[in-house]
């Protein structure tokens, strides 16, 4: 007996009262639910992804998406997920492909974590009429200082620094390569980067050369399948990240289908048309901690140690002994990247599944690099799941020195979290290579609406800081004391170093 | 100008690489380090095809690192990875070399007269213009050319030693060819990769590459050029397409 057909996941209608026929609908759905049959405009709902291209487009708002329309009996335990992913590969045999960040209902730890203000002993401050210091400074501090007073009476700085990267809000925005998306997304983002005075990444994918005039405020990214590196490519990051894990996926590589690999991405990643880009699951050139200190050492004496090297890895059970061993390297930041993070393809078991969340993760590499001593060594770039300035904040407190946005950013551009990214025919013209689709974004446009997302998300941080007496983004930076957690319990309460409520 | 010597006995391999860079920046064409033992990075990122570094010692890892045109020739043996993603360029090794060899290289040529360690060529790739060539002159051990996307390996068993007699060969590759004197136990290739027999035209082909590898280290020519050899090659092109079924 046949499986048979399973329910819709979308039921898609158009109200025949509103509907004017314009016929938007049909031009902007990438994936072919409406089609015009005579006089009528007919409904595939079947290949409804819920992206919402055609309801942002309906001038009449005729359209409605309804999810999950035909119910399943329904039961805690046997959800509809678990069955339609049970009935996929029964009739496949196959990994199951998602997209986007983590799917399952854990409870997110930034929910239940609240933040302090002052109440009359200790003034608030108003951002309006005082300077408030949301510049960060990315990479190595020295311990100690050694200064020597000249004849002249000036005092001249004798310790050696090493770079950093001078960042106006502790706001970046991660990697996501030419390939997972477009190029004229990553033109948006790298145009709102250098705009806000922060950084972006390239991803895995090259450097195109059409991003050039942005390389100042963009960070190089040296993963596995080292595609688009060389000495040129090395030489134009402000910094250069490798990556050792990803949140959304731990522990595995990447594979980019050869049919997203047009002209301009072979260019891009150096490998050629069509074919598949295989990123495999360890540096093969890195099997150990040392190794990889080889891999930092070797890429600052490629770059004459005038950049600065950060390590990326998936936020795991041992992040914080993972992270002194990088923070012992000579690496300048650690990425840490929670099992929230983006993704544009990954197995559904790993999205779902694998990792642990950026916040104890955070709050544990923190406490072990203080612990150790060597928490000046590297900087903490927090990352997976960032959705908003509260959470920007509190990760802060737990001792991140700034965060990484990838699907906040890509909301900012039109972006519906529809999680099909792997299918390559993205109607907000993101996560696609088709040019048709590609041109739908303006990379003006939407430099704009991520540079205001960014503004508008520094604005509040410094709201959130005058309202707690803090007029510095170091005096927030690890600073439990300004966080409370609010129903969670004691075990994580420790790794947070966070109090209770009302204690 | 003439050669320029250094004595790297005791140096810090920053202040070696310093000088190296600072020699290649003003001009200096030939460049010979002596006393060389174990410093890291020499060549690591520097330009320049007409540039010559001889080393005299045994380097240290990651020799010629996104090297971009000079040649490289080390009167030793050498730790791991030389020619790390290597762009341009060409890596003469007298003795063997450890593992990794010439990882995730993207052009330019390795030669090491001896033997490699694990994972050799592995992550190699090939664009356009821009074919990495690893040729060895004895055997390689497990992982040879895993994962390959691209670039030429070789190895010619001198002296009738089995090019490869563990196992991983080949392991994922989708891209490029590894060449091997005779055959290898088919119980050493790795998942996705097949194992043929070279044809005379395809033997044609890799004839100037051997004929530089004898000239190079001084061989009998005839016992390379006479033998037969295989090709390990991907059994397809695509060995990760049907892994996965969409959400």
């Amino acid at each position: 007996m046949s499986i048979g057909s399973t329910p819709m996941k979308y039921r898609v209608t158009i109200d025949p009262a509103r509907c004017m026929k314009c016929k938007r609908c049909i031009e902007n759905c990438s994936y072919g639910v409406f089609r015009e049959e005579g006089d009528a405009i007919h409904i595939n709902s079947r290949n409804c992804v819920a992206c919402h291209r055609c309801l942002a487009f309906c001038p009449r708002d005729a359209i409605e998406i309804e999810e999950k329309p035909g119910d399943y009996r329904s039961h805690p335990v046997w959800t509809r997920e678990v069955r339609e992913a049970i009935f996929n590969q029964a009739k496949t045999g196959k990994i199951v492909l998602a997209g986007m960040g983590n799917a399952q209902p854990y409870p997110i730890i930034f929910d239940q974590l609240v933040l302090d203000a002052c109440q009359v002993t200790n003034p608030s401050i108003d951002p309006l009429r005082e300077p408030m210091e949301l510049r960060t400074y990315i990479g190595k501090k020295p311990s100690s200082l050694s200064l020597r007073q000249l004849d002249n009476g000036e005092i001249q700085l004798c310790t050696k620094l090493t770079p950093n990267l001078q960042i106006e809000t502790p706001i970046m925005i991660g990697h996501m390569s030419y390939g997972a998306i477009s190029l004229n997304a990553q033109t948006a983002l790298a145009k709102a980067a250098s705009r806000a005075g922060t950084f972006m990444g390239t991803g895995e994918g090259g450097l195109h050369e059409s991003l050039y005039p942005y390389q100042d405020h963009m960070i190089v990214q040296v993963a596995s399948g080292r595609f688009g590196v060389d000495i040129n490519y090395l030489e134009r990051g402000a910094a250069i990240e490798i990556k050792i894990g990803q949140g959304a996926k731990p522990g595995i590589g990447g594979h980019l289908p050869g049919d997203k690999v047009c002209a301009d991405i072979s260019c891009t990643r150096m490998i050629p048309e069509g074919s598949d880009a295989i990123s495999p699951a360890p540096h093969h050139d890195i099997y150990s901690i040392e190794d990889l200190k080889q891999l930092v050492r070797g890429l600052k004496e490629a770059t004459e140690w005038k950049k600065p090297v950060f390590v990326k890895i998936a936020a795991v059970h041992n992040s914080a002994a993972i992270a002194a061993g990088i923070a012992r390297s000579g690496a300048d930041a650690v990425v840490i990247d929670g099992f929230r993070g983006g993704s544009g393809a990954t197995p559904r078991v790993f999205r779902d599944h694998v990792g642990i969340p950026v916040e104890a993760a955070v709050a544990s590499v923190d406490a072990k690099l203080r612990q150790q001593g060597i928490r000046n060594e590297v900087s903490i770039i927090a990352s997976g799941g960032i959705r908003e300035s509260a959470d920007v904040a509190k990760i802060i407190c737990l001792g991140a020195d700034a965060v990484y946005i990838g699907t906040s950013a890509l909301v900012a551009m039109g972006c519906r979290v529809c999680g099909t990214c792997y299918r390559g025919t993205c109607a907000w013209g993101i996560a696609t290579q088709k040019p048709e689709l590609v041109a739908r974004l303006d990379p003006e446009v939407n430099a704009v609406q991520v540079e205001n997302l960014i503004h508008g998300w520094t604005l509040e941080l410094a709201e959130l800081m005058g309202a707690a007496g803090i007029n510095s983004i170091e005096s927030l930076r690890g600073n439990r004391d300004r966080l409370r957690g609010y129903m969670l319990d004691e075990g994580l309460l420790n790794v947070l170093d966070v109090k209770t409520v009302g204690a | 100008m003439g050669e320029v010597r250094i004595n790297a006995a005791g140096m810090p391999y920053q202040i070696l690489n310093q000088r190296i860079r600072a020699l290649v920046a003003g001009g200096e064409k030939e460049i010979i380090l002596d006393n060389v033992l174990g410093q890291r990075f020499i060549g690591d990122g520097i330009r320049g095809e007409d540039v010559t570094i001889t080393v005299n010692g045994v380097p240290g890892g990651d020799l010629a690192m996104f090297m971009s045109g000079p040649t490289v020739i080390v009167h030793g043996n050498a730790d791991h990875a030389p020619g790390n993603t290597m762009d341009n360029g060409k890596v003469v090794i007298h003795g063997s070399a450890g593992d990794a060899v010439a990882h995730s290289m993207r052009g330019g040529r390795v030669y090491v007269r001896d033997n490699i360690g694990y994972r050799g060529g592995i992550n190699m790739k090939q664009y356009q213009e821009k074919r990495p060539i690893l040729v060895v002159g004895g055997y390689a051990r497990a992982f040879l050319g895993e994962y390959m996307a691209g670039g030429l390996v070789i190895v010619l068993g001198i002296d009738g030693v089995t090019p490869v007699s563990e196992r991983g060969v080949g392991s994922g590759i989708h891209g490029g060819e590894i060449i091997v004197r005779d055959s290898i136990d088919p119980a050493c290739l790795g998942g996705g990769a097949e194992q043929k027999k070279m044809t005379n035209d395809q033997k044609k082909a890799i004839r100037p590459i051997l004929e530089d590898f004898i000239r190079t280290f001084t061989l009998d020519p005839e016992p390379i050029l006479s033998a037969e050899y295989s090709r390990i090659v991907p059994a397809s092109r695509r060995p990760f397409a049907n892994k996965y079924t969409w959400e």
